[in-house]
């Protein structure tokens, strides 16, 4: 789950790590009359979406007096912002955020993650803020700084100082950044997160440290200890389809291509899409019904992969293990008819109770095609959908 | 042979009393796995279906000379559970339950070292030897007592290849479902070791997925020290970036995990690659001559 930046910083000062005063506003009004509240300008406005690279797409922008504040905002709420990660369709913007500005020195970076090789958690520091650290990792790896953590002691004060220095950092600010990584890490722990990053993390003019932005990535497995921050959830921010799908716990994941897919199993269902690649088609979804897949959820699975409009086809890919193939055939169609299905259906089953599934396909009189294995599936629903476009 | 179990490794169910729990242990002991009992804190001294339910895990095998046990508890318990299995020095601990918190996962980790215990999962399908032992949640009758080993991060995917295999005649020496969490008790390296210590495993399907380094990891191990011909699938050739496909830890993140990266590296390293899902055998019998 991924939250607002002002979320982000809300959190962040609750466990004292320094981040700009500021305020998230609904309207232009409303963000003049904070920005005059915040005290002496300048100000920045911080349009309010999940996706990052908003200052290049002209969701962050500086305002020297209270009224520029109200008219950059009046310019970005309603707007669709378009960065490199919200894709050509970009997000709609109805929050900004109106922070106090400050003067730059130095831009650092820090961020926090459960490192998985070594099982632990893991503080990674870089002299680059601003950038992006995967092109960092690339190009200069020697740039970037880790700390692993041990879980039993937890950020010891000592590896904030490596940290610091390694930063480049002297006088009262290794003190600052000590505190700075210490509330990070408590931040981390407390809330859960699966990744926590700073970038950019600044130097100020005045030799303060500031963070400047907050990106929370949360532990999903984790929300149930955490209602409040599963409250912050924005749905607005979310594909409606994948927000449909949680509420019937099927995990579904929206693509670009048309071949609808509904497997049971997370790797089954990976390598699914990849065999319709690999036979030339172009897979619309990422479906797993899971283990327990009742009547209800198939259905519930077919109406969601047909609410997708590029969806000229569905391969239904079923290893019946504890489920048996009867009862998973049953749900097919039951579910074709009550969507009264309009594209090619191809079903592959395979496991307990194979052939009374095959047998209830066969007798249902649905335009149901029959496949044996994987490979065969893929090819028929493949040329299904390639006859149905010619 | 084999590896993990046999036909006398005696297994608890933790959770035996929940629905999940009860349902596969009755399914285990009609496998022919010798299910010795369970465990329910506060339904100590009761059964359940024959099976006799106890309140410890230490007093399950005390009572019972159990040395494996598996997990069904509730994913805000299960860290808990791992940890008293752990505690009471059972051999293997196979945690079937999906959605622990990787923070859990974390201190489970830190306080299984020094300790003899081998654990595999979280949120994985179990450990088969088949036609002597079956703890977890697969399909027993898919597979077939025989020389090949499998280990995979994928459910339904893992009983995909055992088909794959069984129908063409070969038979598994064992099967281990690693999981599918970022932070995991035993990976795809660790097994492979194991397969090639076995002196009745004779070839090893590896499949893996999006996320992570464990399969770049293993394939250097097979590289450098396996004698034993290995084959491989990868899924989520065509996964996006930053989304999370189904498991925990099948995500591609700051640009690290990706199918194509895996591939690579395995076939550098001598593993027959499977191009397909539905190849997954046809690759290994390109190595293997059985």
């Amino acid at each position: 789950m991924n939250i607002h930046e002002y979320q982000a910083k809300a959190i962040l000062r609750k466990f004292g790590v320094p981040v700009p005063d500021g305020h998230v506003c609904y309207n232009s009004a409303g963000a003049r009359e904070w920005a005059k509240r915040l005290g002496d300008g300048p100000w920045v406005v911080k349009a309010q979406i999940h996706a990052g690279g908003r200052g290049k797409g002209g969701g962050v922008k500086l305002a020297h007096t209270p009224d520029e504040v109200r008219n950059i905002s009046r310019e970005m709420l309603g707007m669709i912002l378009r960065t490199h990660q919200t894709g050509a369709a970009g997000k709609l913007v109805t929050r900004v955020l109106v922070e106090k500005g400050c003067t730059i020195a130095n831009e650092l970076y820090v961020s926090l993650l459960v490192d998985r090789a070594t099982s632990k958690v893991a503080v990674m520091a870089s002299t680059e803020g601003g950038m992006d650290i995967e092109e960092v990792a690339a190009t200069t790896p020697e740039k970037i700084f880790v700390e692993t953590v041990d879980p039993l002691v937890g950020l010891t004060a000592f590896q904030c100082r490596n940290i610091a220095f390694s930063l480049g950092l002297t006088g009262k600010l290794v003190g600052k950044a000590v505190a700075v990584l210490e509330g990070l890490y408590k931040t981390f722990m407390a809330c859960d997160c699966s990744m926590l990053e700073i970038n950019p993390l600044v130097v100020t003019a005045e030799n303060d440290l500031l963070a400047l932005d907050a990106k929370f990535g949360f532990d999903d497995n984790a929300i149930f200890r955490h209602p409040k921050i599963a409250d912050m959830r924005d749905y607005d921010e979310e594909d409606p389809k994948e927000i449909e799908a949680s509420q019937f716990e099927l995990s579904y994941i929206s693509l670009s291509g048309n071949i609808g897919c509904l497997v049971n199993g997370a790797g089954l269902a990976m390598a699914t899409m990849d065999i319709i690649k690999h036979y030339g088609g172009d897979p619309a979804n990422f479906l797993d019904v899971g283990g327990g897949a009742t009547i209800e959820r198939v259905t519930e699975a077919f109406k969601i992969i047909l609410s997708d409009k590029n969806v000229r086809g569905i391969l239904v890919n079923i290893f019946g293990g504890i489920m048996k193939c009867d009862i998973i055939a049953t749900g097919v169609v039951t579910a074709a008819r009550q969507v009264s299905l309009g594209v090619p259906l191809v079903v592959r089953l395979e496991g307990t109770n194979v052939d009374r599934g095959k047998e209830i396909l066969a007798e249902s009189g649905l335009n149901i095609v029959a496949a044996d294995g994987m490979a065969d599936a893929a090819q028929k629903i493949v040329q299904a959908v390639k006859g149905a476009n010619q | 042979m084999s590896i993990l179990i046999d036909k006398n490794t005696r297994v608890i169910t933790q959770g035996i009393t929940g629905a999940t729990g009860l349902f596969h242990a009755q399914g285990a002991r009609e496998y022919g796995t010798r299910m010795v009992g369970g465990v329910t804190p506060g339904k100590g001294g009761t059964y359940i279906d024959g099976f006799p339910v106890f309140d410890t895990v230490k007093e399950a095998v005390e009572k019972t000379g159990a040395t494996a046990s598996v997990i069904y508890v509730p994913p805000p318990f299960a860290a808990d559970s791992i940890m008293e299995a752990v505690d009471a020095g059972i051999d293997l601990v196979c945690c079937i339950t999906e959605g622990i918190p990787v923070l859990d996962m974390v201190k489970v980790k830190h306080f299984m070292i020094g300790k003899k215990t081998r654990l595999v999962g979280p949120n994985c399908p179990g450990v088969i030897t088949p036609g002597q032992c079956k703890i977890g949640i697969m399909p027993g009758y898919i597979h077939k007592p025989g020389k090949v080993g499998v280990v995979s991060r994928s459910g339904t995917l893992t009983y995909e290849a055992v088909w794959q295999l069984t129908c063409m005649g070969l038979g598994q020496s064992t099967c281990v479902g690693i999981g599918g969490d970022p932070v995991n008790g035993t990976n795809h390296l660790d097994v492979l070791r194991l397969f090639e210590e076995d002196p009745d495993t004779e070839a090893v399907i590896m499949i893996g997925e999006i996320g992570g380094t464990s399969e770049e990891e293993a394939a250097r191990f097979v590289k450098e020290n396996m004698t034993k011909p290995v084959a491989a699938y990868i899924a989520g050739v065509t996964a996006p970036p930053g989304k999370r496909m189904g498991h925990a830890g099948a995500i591609i993140s700051g640009g690290k995990g990706t199918a194509t990266e895996k591939v690579a590296v395995m076939k550098e390293c001598g593993i027959s690659v499977a191009a397909s899902p539905a190849e997954m055998a046809q690759a290994l019998m390109k190595v293997y001559k059985p």
